[in-house]
């Protein structure tokens, strides 16, 4: 088949490379391997180039250089061990225990496929990987958005890209140049943090609202990271925040449990309440508009007395809904 | 991946994990290796032509077909310059260091010591140090009182004990107490859940930890057949996230503010329509779907069924009336 022939070919080529102490020259190089030999120029020039670049992409480090700096046909390629191989790596029974939980944690294909590729370099150079490990709490960790392959690619390659995004709400999708410098998982959900290049400024996305295919935007390690870059103090930004505000509330006893259990502040509730039997709770919040939807998915079991604003939110929000179309 | 490049890159692992053994069982390579027996057999077939070229017969790789198809076991030698494996590439590395991350950010404080050496290790052992798996950061959602719930739920599980758990239900505002037959922890988009059998509900259910309020470890042993029995746990995984087969489905349109339910809320379709996103969905209690959508009010309005969305507005029209007349 041609491509055990193709395989063959690299094997043989990057053993050639490997196992020269000097450059080996391209004109060598054709010699001595069986699938270059008999080539014409232009097509053996080509094969070199495809094969050269198959091996890179594997992670094989091809230096090119000469031992004779003044003529340049003497130019030629070599890999060295050191530069190749895998350094010694010694687990204790422990942590290889703990590689095998690891190998078990991403549930996305591609990236759980580049675990296992890992893994198998790992026992090649004779750890014991244990994938029958303990079954503790198994982390899990997915990627269900559609461009998060492709960004996780960028990111890792440092490579600009562009794509259309919709922001929270909008209709319509623009379309975005950036510099991906991170990406972000959150609450369950993917963010890229990066440079928009367009808006000269750090954005956030969510890789949920991207529409369509992610396309590059220039070329790998185009661009560096900030130093200073701190994803997690990024990734603070996307939880809640931290309360600015109390807000006093009306809840039938028993009930309003998720607001009780952060409220600063439980007692009977004094002066004019609708009818019935009331309680106050004091309760902080970061934000108005949030405390407001909290408390409408309540319903009838809860009142708020003030701010006044977030009253008046709620009335007006009540009213639409019992006036609006059924 | 060409299948060529896919090809060599498994070669370049089986060749330096058979160098460092005698002769090993075709079945054994496959499990270590992570690749199928018969894939292992086409690999070693390329092989047997691979080797040292020269401008002679070169110097081959020896494989051991009379062994291979005889005994079935594998044995290759000379091949001195391939002892070693492939270094990590940066972008393996990145993926299991994540993962070796992830696994931390979920684990009890005293596990971290043996996690952050193997991070440290793959990271030296990784072609750019680790360096680019700092562009990826997972926040699990996690707070000090679920750790300590993890580690009760944990002991439960190694000794096979029943468990009291406080449960918070949101959808029903309400703290039951039951006792469950802790099966399994797991992580699902970044939150923890105990899988168990629930003694109240008569069935298998799943708990997000943080909504447990106390767990209690019982005396008595587990009552409920043997966890796992029969199933593979990718299997009861799917099983408990998806809707239980008596859900109905409803239908929902979302105008503007309330657009984000179809990127937060699992559905099985949406389409946009005039009035705004209409998403369909499976739904267990119709007190969830109340309260998601009063919430959202008066942006999300329920289309099917009709009892839910006249109960919304009886819910809507019963909390008005608290404010007291306009």
């Amino acid at each position: 088949m041609a491509s055990d022939e193709k395989t063959e070919r690299l094997l043989n080529l990057l053993i050639t490379l490997l196992v020269s102490r000097t450059y080996v020259t391209k004109d060598r190089l054709r010699a001595v391997i069986e699938g270059y030999r008999d080539l014409d120029d232009a097509a053996f020039e080509k094969k070199f180039e495809r094969d050269k670049d198959e091996l890179r992409a594997l992670g094989v480090p091809i230096e090119i250089g000469s031992h004779e700096p003044y003529f340049d046909d003497a130019v030629g390629y070599r890999v060295r061990p050191d530069a190749f191989a895998l350094p010694d790596i010694e687990l204790t029974a422990d942590e290889a225990a703990v590689v095998g939980l690891a190998a078990r944690v991403w549930q996305h294909a591609g990236l759980a496929a580049r675990t296992g590729d890992a893994l198998r370099k790992l026992t090649a150079a004779g750890v014991e990987v244990d994938r029958s490990a303990l079954d503790i709490a198994q982390p899990r960790l997915d990627a269900t958005e559609p461009a998060f392959a492709d960004l996780w690619d960028a990111t890792q390659r440092r490579m600009p890209v562009t794509f259309a995004y919709r922001r929270s709400g909008a209709a319509e999708a623009s379309a975005r140049t950036v510099r991906p410098w991170g990406l972000v998982s959150s609450q369950g959900r993917w963010y890229l943090a990066g440079f928009d290049v367009d808006r000269d400024d750090t954005r956030i996305f969510r890789l949920s609202r991207i529409e369509g295919a992610v396309r590059r935007a220039g070329r790998p390690g185009s661009f560096t990271v900030p130093d200073d870059l701190d994803l997690r103090s990024l990734t603070r930004t996307l939880l809640p925040t931290e309360p600015v505000a109390e807000a006093r509330l009306l809840v039938r006893p028993g009930a309003g449990l998720g607001l009780r259990a952060r409220a600063s502040e439980v007692r009977a509730a004094t002066g004019a309440t609708p009818p019935g039997e009331w309680e106050e709770l004091r309760v902080p919040y970061a934000r108005e508009d949030a405390l407001v939807d909290e408390v409408l998915s309540y319903g009838p079991v809860v009142v708020v007395r003030d701010p006044e604003s977030a009253r008046a939110a709620v009335v007006r929000r009540l009213t639409s809904v019992v006036e609006g179309p059924a | 991946m060409s299948s060529a490049r896919a090809q060599l890159a498994r070669m370049l692992a089986l060749v330096p994990y058979l160098q460092r053994r005698e002769a090993v069982p075709l079945e054994e390579v496959a499990r270590d290796l992570g690749v199928s027996a018969d894939q292992v057999v086409r690999d070693l077939n390329v092989l047997w032509f691979c080797g040292l070229p020269g401008l002679g017969m070169g110097d081959l790789i020896e494989v051991d077909m009379d062994a291979l198809d005889g005994e079935g076991v594998v044995r290759v030698s000379n091949a001195d310059y391939l002892s070693r494996p492939l270094r990590l590439r940066a972008d393996e590395a990145s993926a299991l260091l994540v993962a070796l991350q992830t696994l931390r950010a979920t684990t009890p404080a005293d596990q971290h010591g043996v996690i952050d050496s193997v991070i440290g290790k793959i990271a030296a052992a990784a072609e750019d140090g680790g360096a680019h798996a700092d562009q990826v950061a997972v926040q699990v959602a996690d707070a000090g009182a679920e750790v300590e719930v993890r580690d009760r739920l944990e002991r439960a599980l190694a000794d096979r004990r029943q468990v009291r758990l406080t449960y918070h239900v949101p959808s029903r505002d309400e703290v039951t107490e039951r006792v469950v037959d802790p099966l399994g922890l797991l992580v699902h988009d970044g939150r923890a859940y105990l899988r168990a059998w629930c003694h109240l509900a008569g069935g298998e259910r799943r708990f997000r930890l943080d909504r447990v309020r106390a767990a209690v470890v019982l005396g008595s042993t587990v009552s409920s057949p043997r966890p796992d029995a029969g199933a593979s746990p990718a299997e009861l995984d799917e099983a408990i996230f998806t809707p239980a087969p008596e859900a109905g489905t409803a239908r929902l349109l979302l105008a503007g503010p309330a657009r984000w339910v179809a990127d937060y809320v699992p559905h099985e379709g949406a389409r946009e329509t005039d009035e705004g996103l209409e998403v369909t969905l499976r739904v267990g209690d119709p007190r969830w779907l109340e309260r998601l959508v009063l919430q959202c009010a008066p942006h999300a309005r329920v289309l099917e069924p009709t009892t839910v969305a006249r109960r919304v507005r009886e819910l809507a029209a019963a909390s008005l009336e608290l404010y007291g007349p306009a």
